[in-house]
This record gives structure tokens, sequence and C-alpha cells, in this order.
């Protein structure tokens, strides 16, 4: 039998001491043993990015990264995004612009976008921003409001870096 | 007094889905959780000759292994599996039950385990013999052995003579596939034992519905079994029966005495409901000025081998035409697969796919621009039931979606629109839908500071129910929607239906109404009794609450804050329930309904489609909250195009098996699928459906929009695809 | 999923020890293939060895003029290295066509050629498949084929590779370096993947105790007339049904030199040299990209469901040696195929 390993994991800034199994995902220690639920879980395949993490402030699936392989580096879940007294302009945006309906994909969906806005600074195209999230699957939004919420969002990141 | 109703107010809970504070029935942890996973079956239909979970248990951390030979005691009879929302005819399915395989990806057997890793590893280590029987999935094969129901409208006329007469007639099939309704969160519950109590956590469109099924499933009492679910990653339909994730988290807990989760693999959710596959056959017959005859719309479809599902494919004609010949009929034909599910727009988006279809067909045949031909055949009766509609406005709906769209500048010629190497392609549809509304009940619970909590059973599967009931609240308490806090999703809260059909908006609006008409009684009464009251000899009628007083209707002058009026009457809260019930009336249909416009690109050689527009102008009376209600209509219009052109479960015949049982092979649209999309709420007053003039949106989006890019398809190519999907090797010529 | 033995070596010498040693040891970089397929029960490792650490990150250029770029490169960052970008942007375009942001973000570059068929029946343990099961049969050929291949195939195997990226690599007649026991050797990129013959199960040329340590680009890029193309049944996140890759070296409107290749459509990214040094000296026009096509697809067979491959792979050929003529390559954000 495997024997649990101990792990410490950074994240949103706090370091966390783990005893876990080698095969256990990152997506089930943040829920799991961090308690943090707001990374959602779904098709645990990498086929829908709703379990989207930064890692290293870069877009990963949670649910196909082994939490070992995390160890020592940077995560950032949605509840280390924004607090609710001063969210990030993203999840700003997404309010304003009706982009929530069940919300169970929005996690991931911003998180996806905080990435891509991060690594294009400037003022990404629409179709530049459709295919950029397009791995992260809603199935109720209708997409074109998630999109006016990034748009919007990137161009005060570019405004406020100008 | 409205300042809420009708305007965009953004989602009241907007903040917890954004912030990931939102909790989902996966979502709640507790001590000495232990974790299920489930065994399913690799056959279609047979029986289990041998199970073998020896290896299984024997993992470190496994707690035990459950099956039809050692699980603990379920109901024998039918009824008691019989939830809410079950067909009326047939066996509802009880997983572990016995040793019968009447499905592919049946759940035989439950792995409890101190973690969920190890219980989904040692699910992979129960050995299974089974003595198969020969199996039937394909609907097509099984059509000659399917069986009338007795569901659809009647018939009017001579359909046949009249067919034979017509000067234009169109015939034809279309077939839509097998569809599954993926929500994004995976069906789960958390069953917490509480020394032989349970509350459970589910994902359902129905607390109420899954907790009178637990009880009755396990023998329980009501006050055994609590049933709790605030927030739905996407139902759709899925979740408007219990499935079996939450009888199983309840066995395994019973079993165990311990808490329990139990979440169900994407595949898994495969052998759940679905949209039944269906073959839709259509006789349209017609004058050469466009008069339509007669509409024969014949619906076979799919059902389990253990219960008959059907829903209304083939009357939408009857709403929607004047025609003075019409028949339908429905029939089933039975598969070794689980049992359809309504599907947002259960019967429509198929049905009124088909018969939208043919309509442009027969606009063709007839040389007639197929808005014309629907303005030429529009009904303002119910030709089913010979009955006028309380509203109906689609014919704005033409006209607005149309001007929107540029349609006048449509050439009617099939491959004469280009752009580049693009064919353009333009194409329109009717949709309709019913407008439904059910008993709902609500509490309120007004405090003396001005804050009131508004509660009942509803679930917010997405659509935006907590927010139109704050904002109906705030309308009818005459308080800032800030000071409204609304909770849903407890089975312990005033009773509602289940969240679907689009009939929550209306039921549950009213039924805060209803309550909020109590908390002024009340209020009244007391500032009647009050010294010198200006309200002394007002009646209820007389009365409204606004700008947190309880004022006279006709001169606001007159009028006492509630707090006074609290204050005086000592009391620190007024709770008041009530369920509503609205009047029956026979005399009038009750339907929304929209126009659909798509454009599509479609590459000349290739064959690559893009759907780059569509306007819905969608008439649904009185909408309650405009950015929400986009969202819904927006998101039916996605469905469509993913129904159009994407959505298809592939089952491998010979195995009886869904080959693409996961959502990398199962494709929904995604963002780069979506283009221009433009939703317009006509303008439809309605004053006889009910108080608030409310029809409801979730399906309405849907209907017709698959019928509008077949349609399309057809304007770009000249290529007629009568079989969804339509995937680009079938317009490739 | 199983669960395994985790190790973490401290250099490549330690890794290929390591998985000498153990035969039911396999590595895991970006994990975005293996864990999803441990997902499915298709893949059952005792151990894995976990080689996302180790130093082979860097992307550098050679003597020669090309450039080398280490197994563990990030897919999107190699799309995004500014040099790639200029000097091999049918890479870049193969890479960001494929997947999502999240999984290239995480696969690394040698991960990408070790990547698995998307067959059905392989990914469905209650199947018959000779890939994962050898001797089990092929479901698929008379099953569901829809993204089957129509080159190549085999009578026990007609599954085809998924990745776009290695489409690219194809044309671009890299050098896979690998490391073994025995030390280094170099593997033509040609030579890296197999057809399935009377062997489906294996994938590649590469040992079962080797390790893919950087990835050689030649200098040259055909950054001037290149393009990728893919055709899939969504716009975005969905594998190749056919996807074309096309470089030309154009004096005026004559074609110097031409390569191409195919996805979706094989074992293997699909190149034919002979077909190509056809277009050599012909002038860049319609007829010569079709005649080309047509002598590509000559021997292609489908098997029902994936019948119009045949023909889509010709059109697609055709387009994208168009596009690749025009200097007007294919944009993976704006699906209009121009």
């Amino acid at each position: 039998m495997t024997f649990r390993n101990a792990l410490t994991l950074n994240i949103n800034g706090s370091e966390h001491e783990v005893f876990i199994e080698p095969h256990w995902t990152l997506l089930d220690v943040l829920r799991r043993e961090i308690g943090l639920t707001g990374t959602k879980e779904n098709c645990i395949e990498a086929e829908c990015g709703v379990c989207t993490v930064l890692l290293d402030g870069k877009a990963v699936c949670s649910c196909i990264l082994l939490a070992m392989q995390a160890a020592g580096r940077s995560i950032t879940t949605i509840e280390g995004l924004g607090t609710p007294d001063a969210l990030d302009p993203l999840q700003v945006a997404f309010l304003k612009h009706g982009a929530v309906q069940c919300g169970y994909c929005i996690p991931g969906m911003i998180l996806t976008a905080k990435s891509f806005l991060a690594e294009h600074p400037g003022t990404p195209t629409r179709h530049e921003i459709r295919e950029a999230i397009s791995g992260t699957l809603c199935r109720c939004t209708g997409y074109q409001k998630i999109i006016d919420a990034i748009a919007d969002a990137g161009a005060e990141g570019a405004q406020a870096a100008s | 007094m409205n300042a809420y109703i009708g305007t965009p107010t953004s989602r009241v809970d907007g903040r917890e889905k954004v912030t990931g504070a939102a909790k989902y029935a996966a979502d709640y942890n507790t001590e000495r959780l232990v974790f299920g996973a489930v065994v399913t079956s690799t056959i279609a239909r047979g029986r289990i000759k041998r199970i073998d979970t020896s290896l299984a248990k024997h993992v470190a951390g496994v707690l035990d292994v459950l099956t039809h030979e050692n699980r603990p005691d379920m109901a024998a009879k039918d009824d008691a599996w019989k939830d809410d929302v079950a067909p009326e005819k047939g066996t509802p399915f009880r997983p572990l039950y016995d040793g019968r395989i009447r499905f592919n990806h049946q759940p035989i057997a439950l792995v409890l385990a101190e973690e969920w890793e190890t219980a989904l590893f040692a699910a992979t280590l129960v050995q299974l013999q089974y003595e198969k029987e020969k199996h039937a999935t394909d609907l097509h094969a099984q059509r000659d052995k399917a069986f009338v129901v007795e569901k659809p409208e009647k018939p009017r006329g001579n359909a046949a003579k009249a067919y034979a007469a017509s000067e234009v007639r169109h015939e034809a099939e279309y077939f839509i596939p097998t569809e599954h309704h993926n929500p994004m969160e995976l069906f789960a519950a958390t069953a917490i034992w509480d020394g032989g109590k349970l509350t459970v956590y589910d994902k359902t469109q129905g607390v109420q519905n899954v907790q009178g099924y637990l009880c009755s499933v396990f023998n329980k009492k009501a006050d055994d079994i609590r049933v709790i679910n605030p927030f739905m990653g996407g139902g759709f339909g899925a979740g408007l029966r219990p499935q079996y994730e939450c009888v199983l988290a309840v066995l395994g807990a019973l079993a165990l005495q311990r808490s329990v989760r139990l979440v169900l693999t994407r595949a898994q959710m495969y052998a759940l409901g679905h949209r039944p596959a269906t073959i839709e056959h259509l006789t349209l017959g017609a004058k050469k000025d466009g008069t339509l005859n007669v509409v024969t719309h014949e619906a076979i479809a799919e059902t389990s081998e253990f219960e008959d599902f059907s829903r209304n494919d083939t009357g939408w004609a009857g709403l929607l035409y004047k025609s003075a010949n019409t028949k339908f009929e429905h029939k089933l034909a039975r598969l070794d697969v689980s049992t359809p599910s309504d599907m947002r727009a259960p019967g429509a988006a198929t049905g009124v796919y088909a018969l939208e279809s043919a309509m442009d067909e027969l606009a063709v045949a007839l040389k007639l621009d197929p808005v014309e031909l629907r303005l030429k055949c529009y009904s303002d009766r119910d030709q089913n039931d010979d009955l006028p509609y309380t509203s109906k406005a689609l014919r704005a709906c033409y006209r607005q979606g149309a001007e929107a769209f540029g349609w006048s500048k449509r050439n009617p010629e099939p491959r004469s629109m280009r752009d580049g190497k693009e064919f353009v392609g333009w194409g329109m549809a009717s949709g309709v839908w019913e407008a439904l509304q059910m008993p709902a009940a609500a509490r309120i619970v007004l405090t003396a500071n001005g804050h009131a909590e508004v509660s009942c059973a509803a679930s917010d599967i997405g659509t935006g129910t907590y927010t139109i009931l704050a904002q109906v609240a705030a309308d009818a308490l005459g308080l800032p929607i800030e000071n409204i806090s609304v909770k849903l999703g407890d089975s312990t809260l005033p009773q509602t239906p289940v969240e679907g059909g689009s009939w929550m908006a209306a039921s549950a609006s009213h039924a805060v109404i209803a309550a909020a008409e109590e908390v002024r009684n009340e209020l009244l009464a007391s500032a009647r009794a009050m010294n010198n009251s200006p309200l002394a000899d007002a009646k209820p009628e007389d009365v409204v609450l606004a700008e947190g007083k309880i004022m006279r209707r006709h001169d606001q002058s007159r009028a006492v804050s509630i707090t006074d009026v609290m204050r005086h009457s000592g009391a620190d809260r007024i709770v008041k329930e009530k369920k509503n019930e609205f009047a029956e009336d026979l005399s009038h249909a009750r339907n929304t309904h929209s126009a659909i416009f798509a454009e599509v690109k479609i590459d000349e050689e290739l064959g690559i489609i893009r759907v780059t527009r569509v306007v819905s102008a969608v008439a649904a009376g009185r909408i309650l909250n405009t950015k929400t209600a986009h969202s819904q209509i927006m998101g039916g219009i996605v469905w469509g195009i993913g129904m159009a052109l994407h959505e298809e479960t592939v089952f491998d015949h010979k195995f009886g098996r869904i080959m693409n049982a996961n959502i990398a092979e199962y494709h929904v649209p995604v963002n780069a699928d979506i283009h221009d999309i433009n939703v317009i709420f006509v303008e439809e007053k309605d004053d006889k459906i009910n108080p608030l003039g409310v029809k409801g949106v979730g399906e309405i989006g849907i209907v017709g929009v698959a019928a509008a890019i077949a349609n399309a398809v057809f304007h770009a190519t000249g290529v007629r695809v009568r079989d969804l999907p339509i995937t680009l090797d079938k317009v490739l010529r | 999923m199983i669960n395994f033995q985790y190790s973490r070596p401290g250099d490549i010498a330690d890794a290929v020890r390591q998985i000498a040693a153990d035969p039911r040891a396999k590595f895991i970089a970006g994990g975005t293939n293996i864990l999803d397929l441990m997902k499915y029960d298709v893949e059952r490792p005792a151990h894995l060895i976990d080689i996302s650490r180790l130093p082979l990150t860097g992307v550098e250029e050679t003597a020669s003029g090309g450039m080398r770029i280490g197994a563990l490169v990030p897919n999107s960052d190699l799309s995004y290295h500014p040099l790639i970008e200029a000097r091999y942007p049918i890479l870049a375009s193969a890479i960001r066509a494929g997947a999502s942001q999240q999984l290239r973000n995480m696969a690394s570059t040698g991960g990408n050629l070790l990547q698995r068929t998307r067959c059905l029946y392989f990914y469905d343990v209650a199947t018959p498949c000779n890939k994962r099961a050898p001797g089990s049969g092929c479901s698929a050929i008379d099953g569901i084929n829809r993204q089957n291949a129509i080159l190549g195939t085999s009578d026990a195997c007609i599954a085809t590779h998924p990745s776009d990226m290695c489409v690219a690599l194809a044309v671009l007649e890299a050098k896979v370096h690998v490391a073994g026991p025995a030390g280094e050797r170099v593997i033509a990129f040609e030579d890296f993947h197999r057809l399935p013959g009377k062997t489906p199960e294996r994938d590649t040329n590469l040992a079962p105790n080797e390790i893919i340590t950087a990835i050689e680009l030649p200098a040259r890029g055909f950054a001037k007339n290149y393009t990728y193309i893919k055709i899939r049944d969504r716009h975005s996140y969905a594998f190749a049904l056919v996807s074309v890759a096309a470089a030309l070296e154009l004096e005026g409107k004559t074609i110097k030199e031409a390569r191409l290749a195919l996805g979706g459509v094989a074992h293997k990214p699909w190149r034919n040299k002979e077909v190509e040094a056809t277009l050599n000296g012909q002038p860049a026009t319609r007829e010569s990209f079709r005649s080309a096509a047509d002598a590509l697809l000559r021997d292609a067979k489908g098997f029902g469901h994936n019948d119009f491959k045949v023909e889509l792979a010709r059109r697609a050929v055709v387009r994208a040696l168009t596009q690749a003529a025009q200097g007007t390559p294919q944009s993976q954000s704006n699906k209009k195929i121009v």
C-alpha cells in the first residue's frame, strides 16, 4: 500500500500542510482537505474547465493535476481572487453584465479569463476571447454576456495600465 | 407599486456565485464523511449471474460494497417509487433492487470508502458475470413495434382526403437523436446522518419531490428526512425526478450509519433521463395561395422497457396554424435504455423543429416567403380546443424579429447569398410553449426594522428565482430590494411544485404576492387600531405598501410607517404563509410564442457551418426581470444551436451502449460556436392569465431554433438535412 | 483512479534508471493525457515518475540555425515564444488549434507527441479494442468510426493520432531527441509515430525505457507561406476530423518545395513525400493543388461514418495550399476559413 505524503501547498497566499495519497488530484485536496469548495468538480477528465484554478498565474484544470505536482507553486482559487467586499474587476463585470446563471461554471470561467487577460494585456478581440475561454463550458448563459464581461474587464485593465 | 418588477435587476445571488461561496450538493463537508462510487453495468439487458465484491472490499479504506444481494431494505411496491412527476404508466427504476439489467450503465453496486479516490478505484475491482439477453437500442429498428399512446389532440376534418385534394403537398420525416441535458454540475447527494435522521443535500429541481420519494422508498416519517438544495448547477429537466444518487447516498448512510456523499461521474449521468430519440412524420397540404388545408403529425419516440414516457410533440400545429383538417398521433417504441425525461421544452423542441422545418419546405414548394406563409396561416385561436388565447403577440414577433434581422433583404433563391467563400443562409421559424402555472405557497417574515425574509421550497436552478422573488416581494411590501432576503430549496419551507416547465416564475411570484397581502392585512388591522389613524376606515383593497409605509392607494399622504405600526402593535415580526391557487379558466389557451431568425455561413467547399446571427423575438407576457429573462432566452438559443449542429448521444447498437458518454465527445456548443444573439421581448399585455400577466421564459428560448437554423442551412446550400445534428458531412456535395 | 507509487527523479539519468527498473512505471509530465486515461481505467501504472521538474524547459537556438525545444516546455509557452512565432508560425498556429487554454498551459511538448488516440472504443474498457487490449478485436471497424482513420489503417486498428502540434512538427521535419539506458539517440519525426499494423498497442518507436528530452527544429520554418487548417465538429475544443499543415517555398508563382501533413486521418501525422515532390516546379494554382490532393488521398478508404473524410481531406488540402501560397494563414481565433 501507499503511504500518505506530507505536502505543503501555497494556496491564495497561505501555506497549507496536508497529508495526502499520491493519486489525489489538486481538485480533491482543495475541496476536501482544505475546504475550498469554490473550485467545482464536473467531468474530472479535463473536458469542461469547471475546476480551473491558477497555477503560478496560469489557468489549469485542477481535476487532472496531481496535488503532488503543485507543491511549491502558487495556487489561486476563486476564493483568493477577490473578497465579497473587494471583488476583482472580472467578478464585478460578470455581475454587471448578467453573465451568471446557475453559477457552476463561473469560478472556472472567471479564472480562465483572468489568466487570459493577464497574458494578453490590451484589448483582445471578441474572437480571441471566445477562443481563449472555449475550454470552459457553460450550459446556461449563452456565452455572449460572458464575452461582454471579459471584454469590459479587459478594457478596464488596459485603461488602468496606460 | 412597481419599483423592481420589469427592471433588469442584477442577480441577488450573483455575489455568492462569482466568489465561489454558493454551495452545491457536493460542497457540504462534514466530519467522518464516507464517499461512494457506483459500479455500472456493461451490458444493456440481462441478469447478473454473479457479482464478486471481495477484491474491492479488500482495498484499504473500503468500508462496504452494497449490491442487490446485501443492501438495506427498500420499498417493494411500485407506488412507493413513484415520484411527483413519474410517468403514469410503468414501474419506476430502482437502483440495486434486483439482479435484472435493464439498460447499459445501470448502477449495480455501491462502493463506500473513507476517501473518494479509494471508492472510485475499488469500484473498478468489482467482478461481474452476466446472463446476457438480446437487446434493442435502435429506434429505427423498433419503429414497427411502436404503439399509440392516448395523448395527442383530437383530429379535425378528414386529413387523408384533404391531403389527396391539396394543390401543393409536402411530406417528410425528420429525426432528432437522443440528447442529454449535461448540466455542468454532476448529480450528487450528501446525506448527513444524524442519529437516524437524515439531511440530504441533493442536486434536484424539487426538494419536496425528493423528500417525499425518499421517505416512501425507505419507509421513513416525514420528519426523518430533510432535503436541501439552495443552488443547482443547471437542471434543464434532468433533476425533475429524483435520480438514483439520492437513493444510494441514503442507502449507504443507512448501511453504515454515517454521512455519505455520492457524486456520479459524467459517464454515469448518461444513464439518467434524456431527450428521447424521435422520428417525426409530417404531411402538409395547401392551396396554391398558401392556405393550409391539412396538417398531420405523427411522432415515434423511444421509451424504456419499464415506463411510458411521452410528451406532446404533435399538437403544436393546432396552436399555430389554421387548418380545417388535422391528425396527430404519438407512438412509443420500447428500447433497453433508461426512461427518457423532460429536457428543456420537452415535446416542443423536437415537434416544433419538425413542424417548422416542414413549413419551410412547404413555403419553398409554394414559392412563398416563409414569414408570409406563417402570417397567411396565422391562427388567433387555439385550433385544437377552439379557444381564444389569454394573449398572443406572435404577429408582432414576426414583424419585430424580421425587422431587426433585416429579413426583407433576403433573396429567396438557395445558394444565392454569399460572403467570400461562404454561402450565406437566412432561415426562420416560429416557437411556441405553454404558459403553465401551479399552486404554490410562500412565507414572508417581516421584521419591525423593515426587513423581510421570503421563503418557499422552490429551487433556483440558475433561472433567477431568488432575484424575481426579491423583486416581487420588494414591490409587494414596498421595501427596497436590499431589505429582502430570499430562502429557497429546503423541503421544510412552504410547498411549491418542482421547478420546470417554465411555471415557477408565475407560480412562486403569485404565492409571494398572496403572502404579502396577508402581511398587508395584518398591518392594516394594526394601523387601524392606532389613535387618530389616517387609515382608520380603510379596507384592504384601499391600501398599498410602499416606501416602507402602509398608505392609501389614492392618497399617499394618508400613511403610517411600517415601523410605527409594528411598534404600536408590539409585534417584532409578522409571519404569514399563504398558498396561491390560480382560478381555473377553461375558456382560454395559455401560451408563449416566438419568432426566430437565423443566419448561417457555410464554407462552399468544406461545409463548415457557422451560426453568425440569431434574432429571437419573444412574446411571453410581462417580463419580471429583463436581465435574467434575457439570459434564459439566450441560453435557450444556444441550446437550439447545439441541437441543430452538435448534440447527439451516439449508441453502438452492437453493444447497446452509449459511446460518447462524456463531454469531450458529446458536443455542447463552446464559446467559439456562438456569435451575435439578439433577444427582443415583444410587448404582450395579458390581464387574463394571472394578476401579474406573467408567462415564464425557461423553455420558449429553445423552441424553433433548430428549425430556423436547418432552414437557413437549406437556404445557404440547397441541401435539406432532416436528421439532426446537421454536421458538415451532411451538407458536403 | 488506481493508486500508485510516486517518485520525482533528480535528473534525466535518474528518470531513465527509474523507468528501466520498473516495467509497470510510466512518466508523468503535464499529466493531461495519462491521468485522463487512468480515470477511464485505460491506464493502470503502478508507479508514476514525475518528470515535470526536470530541467528540460529551455527554448534555444541551435548552431545550425534551428531551435531546440526542451521536452517539458508547456504547449502554450511554446506557441507564444517570440522566436517560434516569428520563425515557425505554423507550429504556433497548430498548437493554438488544439485543446484549450488550460490544457495548453499544462501539456508538455514531449507529452504532446505521446498522446493516445481518442477512438471511442479505446476509451471504453467495456468494449473490445486491440490497442488497449491486444487481441480483443477492433470495435471501430464496423462500429462508430466518424473520427477514425482513412489512411494507413490495418485490420487490427483504425485509430487516429489526435495531436495538432505533431502535424506541424511533421511538416517541419523535426527531430526527437531521446535518452535511454544506452544513451541518447535522435529519431526523425516521420519515424517516431507508427502505423498500427499488427501491433496497434504500440503508438511510437520510443522504447518503454526511453525519455524524450527535446524536439529539434531544423532551420527552415516556412514562415512566409504556411497554414494550419483544422476542421472539426465544433469550432473549438474538439479533435480534428481533418487537419492540414501546408508549407511552401515559392519562387514567384512557382512552387520550389511543398510540404503537406494531414491530421485526423491516420495513426500518425500523414505525409507523402512522393506526392509533395510532384508539386515541385509546378505553378501554385488550384489545378496543381487539386492533383496533389487527389494523389495524396488516392488510397484513402472510409469505414462508413468516416467516408466523408476522404473528399473533405482533398478539399482541405487544396484550401490549405491556397492559403499557404497566398500567404494568408488561417487564424485560430476567427473561425472563418479564408
